[in-house]
């Protein structure tokens, strides 16, 4: 039992680390925390349900066509939201207050719109030959939903590390002023971070289907303490950080499942409280306490 | 405004200030025999109360507890399980009540070191584990679990009306005695630069705590209050998001900060979401969503900012 919940914990943990790569982003290029990032994840779990609904689309289909979507919904909602505040004194909390009313919108119009059901894809999409790796079997699905997210994680990487425009987004990371003094479009490297991170958010969403069982348009509020959770322990604005923190979590969720299951729930509030009060800038991250 | 005997103590109030104070409770404690919706009246001393609690810790502090609603359930669960277990009559079981709420804050001092954004999601997750904790199956023998808690030994309408008023009259106090003295004037200054306070030689640490503590506090005995009320609750009902959305709405809309501020916020807010009465709960999320967004682009200050604007000068 010991050995698939340590495997299931490593697959769970590329998810989770999926989950948490578009709020890391999201962070560490604008200092905002996107409290409406678990809701962009229910918005990307129900494009795909129905798109699989309705059009009998694979949602793997999905994810590039949302992907547009939601890249240029991000940028959209960049340059409507956060140009007005970024001068502001109480940047920090006024974005957060910002962004959680925001929350609050989508997850009411999901509520008005799909309802308060929880949906799910009944159909084997990925397949149904299950995976056999180390003596243990998984789910096709969620052999497929670790590779996505690993696919993405690395891809992610490569956008930051390997091309100008990632190194434009890791100088903004840096030093937003630093940036701009040498040229840099920050807004445009801003909005374009976010609009990646909302995509994020929307695949991580239709992996939820799949991972979580069902999304519900109340998705959005369980998972954000979670994705949360999960970059506070890695390390806010380190993407490897968000990796390590998914992995973490995949694997103490797994193992608490088989052996505690009634508390296996209060894990990612738990870790991100005792993370919070005992080191706040999590395993990789910078110092982040101050007076 | 005339000074008044209060001033030897060092706070200087003036009678409108005592009249707040006095009135409020006063008039709550009255309007049941002109307007028998009991339970909707204890409901906006409830909102009144948490949204002037917010006020004490976001309004002077800059730090938002969007996990308020748990300190409000450590309340209403603490003063249940007095009465279960210590059978303490209901007035002790408030105070227990409360002081559950303000040990809870104690132990989450510690956030108060950290930028706002941490404090908020913090507080929510603290939240949800109080919640869990109480409504684990496994703990059911200790606080009932998700089966909810019978309070009908100590159901009483009348003296948990009046105590909810005469709590709502203390919150009052409280907010009005942090405008005025010494502690609200060093609140107000760590919240503006919390290095130069430092500086200053303000203990901004405990500053901050503080006030936590007597935000806590107020979320604790209107929880307890509640409680002792409804008598009949499970965990859902108290340990539930909308309460600290509507709180932090209400103060937000008023103007935190201010003594009048949530007082408007409640009265427009609440009062229109009680006389539509659309039963439906996503349409008011969908709302105050956007009330809270528009608010917090547009007018962050609140309402009452609106009033400094056109020159008067508001508490």
């Amino acid at each position: 039992m010991l050995e698939f919940s340590l495997l299931a914990g490593i697959l769970f943990g590329l998810f989770f680390g999926l989950v948490g790569l578009g709020l890391n982003l999201v962070f560490g290029v604008m200092r905002i925390v996107n409290l409406a990032h678990g809701n962009f994840m229910m918005l990307g779990a129900f494009g795909a349900f129905w798109a699989w609904q309705l059009l009998g689309w694979n949602p793997l289909v999905t994810v590039p066509v949302q992907g547009v979507a939601f890249v240029l919904a991000g940028i959209a909602l960049y340059y409507l939201l956060v140009p007005r505040l970024v001068g502001l004194k109480d940047f920090d909390m006024i974005s957060l207050v910002l962004f959680f009313g925001l929350s609050q919108v989508i997850e009411a119009l999901g509520v008005i719109a799909f309802g308060n059901d929880p949906h799910s894809i009944s159909r084997p999409v990925f397949g149904r030959h299950p995976l056999h790796f180390l003596g243990q079997t998984f789910p096709a699905a969620w052999a497929v939903s670790a590779m996505v997210s690993l696919f993405l994680i690395v891809l992610v990487y490569l956008y930051l590390y390997r091309t100008r425009a990632g190194y434009a987004t890791r100088a903004v990371m840096a030093s937003r002023q630093e940036a701009a003094a040498s040229g840099v479009n920050v807004d445009l490297v801003s909005a374009v971070a976010f609009g990646i991170g909302l995509f994020l958010a929307s695949v991580a969403g239709m992996l939820s289907l799949f991972m979580l069982g069902s999304v519900s348009a109340n998705f959005g509020g369980g998972i954000i303490i979670t994705a949360f959770a999960v970059v506070v322990l890695g390390g806010l604005g380190d993407p490897v950080g968000t990796v390590l923190g998914g992995l973490i979590y995949g694997i103490g969720l797994m193992v608490m499942e088989s052996y505690l299951s009634s508390w296996a729930n209060v894990l990612p509030y738990v870790l991100l409280v005792a993370t919070l009060l005992l080191r706040p800038s999590g395993i990789l991250g910078k110092e982040v306490r101050h007076v | 405004m005339r000074r008044t005997r209060l001033s030897r103590i060092g706070l200087t109030a003036s009678v409108r200030d005592i009249g707040l104070v006095v009135l409020i409770p006063v008039v709550f404690a009255l309007l049941p025999r002109v307007y028998n919706n009991r339970l909707l009246l204890f409901n906006v001393m409830v909102f009144f109360t948490l949204s002037q609690g917010i006020n004490i810790i976001y309004g002077f502090t800059g730090y938002l507890p969007f996990g308020y609603m748990g300190l409000f359930g450590a309340g209403a669960y603490g003063a249940a399980l007095s009465v279960l277990f210590l059978h303490a009559p209901a007035p002790v079981a408030v105070l227990l009540g409360g002081l559950t709420a303000l040990v809870l804050s104690l132990i989450l001092s510690p956030l108060l070191r950290l930028s706002g954004a941490y404090f908020a999601v913090a507080t929510l997750a603290a939240s949800e584990i109080v919640y869990s904790i109480i409504s684990n199956p496994d703990l059911t023998p200790i606080t009932r679990g998700p089966y909810g808690i019978n309070l009908s030994v100590i159901f009483n309408p009348t003296a948990s009306y009046l105590t909810m008023a005469l709590i709502t009259g203390l919150a009052m106090a409280a907010v009005i005695y942090l405008k005025r003295s010494h502690l609200g004037l060093s609140l107000k200054a760590v919240r503006d630069d919390s290095l130069s306070a430092e500086m200053a030689g303000i203990n901004v640490g405990r500053q901050r705590m503080l006030a936590l503590a007597g935000s806590a506090l107020f979320a604790g005995l209107t929880g307890a209050a509640f409680a002792w009320q409804i008598s009949v609750f499970y965990p859902d009902s108290v340990f539930d998001p909308s309460i600290s959305i509507f709180a932090i709405v209400f103060c937000l809309f008023g103007g935190a900060g201010t003594v009048l501020g949530p007082i408007f916020g409640v009265a427009a807010l609440y009062g229109v979401y009680n006389l539509i009465g659309i039963t439906e709960p996503q349409y008011f999320q969908l709302i105050y969503g956007v009330l809270i967004m528009v608010l917090i682009l547009f007018l962050p200050e609140g309402i009452a900012s609106l009033a400094r604007r056109a020159g008067r000068n508001v508490l």
